[in-house]
């Protein structure tokens, strides 16, 4: 995912002159291919993510669309009260990437793991998260971003997430995107490079039947929208590689809760706090955190 | 673009009279704050920023940042005297649904930040310097902080940035009338050698008596000062000041002035 995106973001930033680079002395090996073509539009902020968000949103209040780039939790806790006041609350096209969503640096240990990142991030008005489920979708997040300049979050996995998708899809906010026919009346559904684990959940006989479904855009504002996809249904199982509390599933369970006739249970499938603190490689994580069976 | 070529004692004094008016109506805070800054904003918004009122977004302006959010009456009142928007407007200042809120709002004609957290304003300031050297242009930006503020982390960070970077179309002045909301910041988190401090971190240092409009205008009219530099201006100035009562005096951080108290400062200042 690493690579889909800083080939997308050299990709769009030929296109788009105002399209800026601000790593938080992060992307060794990443992002060099911005760096040397784009010198002008490249900076390194060093160790510094407060101001790096600051500057960000300066930059981007002169008309520059800003990309902050760091792992994990660098460039989204560490500077929160900057992403909400600077950035959020004054409608700036600055998008936030987190490199390293969910328990990508699992080894590192917690200070490396993103696993409350969507509850910051989707407490804030005019805030879109992006979190793409395979490279494909990290193109038409990427897109999509680019087109509709503003405050976002774009989560990545690591590097060497599969394609699950042949051709970048067409994405919208709160949109479910079909990666797998089956039961519609039983489906999975995840956000972020966790699609991985939903389409292995899929394998298994237990579930072999449901459809699957991502969800790689969504904010406060597309909880309403929800609804229609839900009133057809009798089941959906939502996957995150987050923690249950704020996450992706409560979000959804949330939009179902402004509907009183709404049948469907929403069961949610997010890792659990013994994660934290823990070591391990990505996969061991997410087993010890329940999301694989 | 020029600046306002304004007579910038009176604007001061008028600043005062409609901040007092204005914190006495809503009950609320930080007067003392808003008179400390009233003769650097005077000087900024009547004689150095290249501002527009009737284009408050004019590509080729000055960009101002108050990064000392809560002190925002002396910036409603410098934009309402200086005709961005009517001076009635300021009646609102604190109302309900009003978008002149106790921090200062960049829902207001003429501001172009929000803040009211410290320590976010010269960051932001450092961005928008940023963002005109890389696109060449030569507007410039000031960023007004409050002695306290510098407290703030983010400020450190920012003021190595900007050095590193050589933004010398970027100024961050200093409020350091030496007061914070509890005590001296001498007693609550010392700043000195403050000069040292910002000179060793790579920007060019000036020192001036924050209410010398003259020395004032003299230094903000001849920035950069050592090109390749940002500046850094430390203005010497009373909490309060114009005030008898106020001056000097911790209590002003937070009280609001009742009928009599308003009357007596409306008073010094009419006969100022």
């Amino acid at each position: 995912m690493r690579n889909a995106f800083i080939q997308e973001l050299v990709a769009l930033a030929r296109l788009h002159p105002q399209i800026a680079l601000i790593v938080g002395d992060l992307g060794y090996s990443v992002v060099e291919p911005f760096a040397d073509e784009f010198p002008e539009r490249f900076i390194n902020a060093g160790v510094a993510e407060q101001n790096m968000t600051g500057l960000a949103a300066g930059m981007a209040s002169e008309g520059y669309h800003v990309f902050t780039y760091s792992i994990a939790n660098f460039p989204t806790f560490r500077c929160a009260e900057q992403i909400r006041n600077d950035v959020a609350y004054h409608k700036l096209p600055v998008t936030v990437v987190s490199v390293g969503g969910g328990l990508a640096y699992g080894a590192l240990g917690y200070s490396h793991h993103a696993v409350q990142d969507y509850a910051l991030m989707r407490t804030l008005p005019n805030m879109l998260i992006a979190a793409p489920g395979d490279p494909m979708e990290v193109q038409a997040c990427m897109r999509y971003l680019v087109e509709h300049p503003g405050p976002s979050y774009l989560r990545l996995g690591k590097a060497g997430e599969p394609n699950f998708h042949g051709a970048p899809p067409d994405v919208a906010p709160g949109r479910w995107l079909k990666v797998r026919e089956g039961n519609e009346k039983r489906a999975l559904l995840s956000t972020g490079a966790c699609l991985q684990i939903a389409m292995e959940w899929a394998n298994k006989d237990e579930h072999a039947d449901r459809a699957v479904y991502t969800m790689p855009l969504w904010s406060m504002a597309d909880k309403p929208a929800q609804a229609e996809l839900l009133r057809f249904r009798d089941e959906v199982v939502t996957i995150e590689d987050h923690l249950q509390d704020g996450g992706f599933g409560s979000w959804l369970l949330e939009a179902k809760a402004m509907y009183a006739a709404l049948g469907c249970t929403v069961r949610t499938v997010a890792l659990s706090p013994e994660v934290c603190g823990t070591v391990g490689s990505q996969a061991t994580l997410n087993r010890l955190g329940g999301l694989t069976i | 673009m020029k600046s306002l070529q304004i007579d910038s004692p009176d604007l001061a004094r008028r600043m005062r009279i409609q901040a007092l008016q204005m914190v006495h109506r809503a009950k609320a805070s930080h007067i003392g704050s808003a008179l400390s800054i009233c003769d650097i904003v005077a000087v900024l918004y009547g004689q150095v920023l290249r501002l527009d009122p009737k284009q408050p977004g004019a590509a080729q302006r000055d960009r101002f940042i108050l990064s000392k959010g809560h002190a925002c009456v002396a910036i409603y009142a410098a934009l309402a005297e200086t005709g961005f928007f009517p001076t009635d407007d300021l009646l609102k200042y604190g109302q309900d649904h009003s978008v002149l809120m106790n921090h200062i709002s960049h829902k207001v004609a003429g501001v172009e930040f929000s803040t009211g957290s410290l320590g976010h304003g010269l960051p932001f300031g450092t961005g928008k310097a940023l963002a005109a050297k890389r696109s060449k242009l030569d507007w410039r930006t000031a960023v007004l902080l409050s002695d306290g503020e510098l407290g703030e982390g983010s400020n450190w960070e920012a003021m190595m940035f900007a050095a590193h970077h050589g933004l010398d179309n970027l100024v961050a002045i200093v409020d350091y009338n030496k007061l914070q909301s509890l005590t001296t910041v001498d007693k609550t988190l010392r700043v000195e050698p403050l000069a040292d401090k910002a000179r060793a971190f790579g920007w060019a240092v000036r020192e001036v008596d924050g209410h010398d409009h003259a020395a004032l205008a003299a230094l903000l009219n001849a920035l950069p000062w050592e090109p390749g530099r940002p500046s850094f201006l430390i203005a010497h100035t009373t909490k309060g000041k114009g005030v008898s009562f106020m001056e000097n005096s911790v209590d002003w951080h937070y009280k609001s002035p009742s009928a009599e108290q308003l009357a007596q400062a409306l008073g010094e200042l009419n006969h100022a």
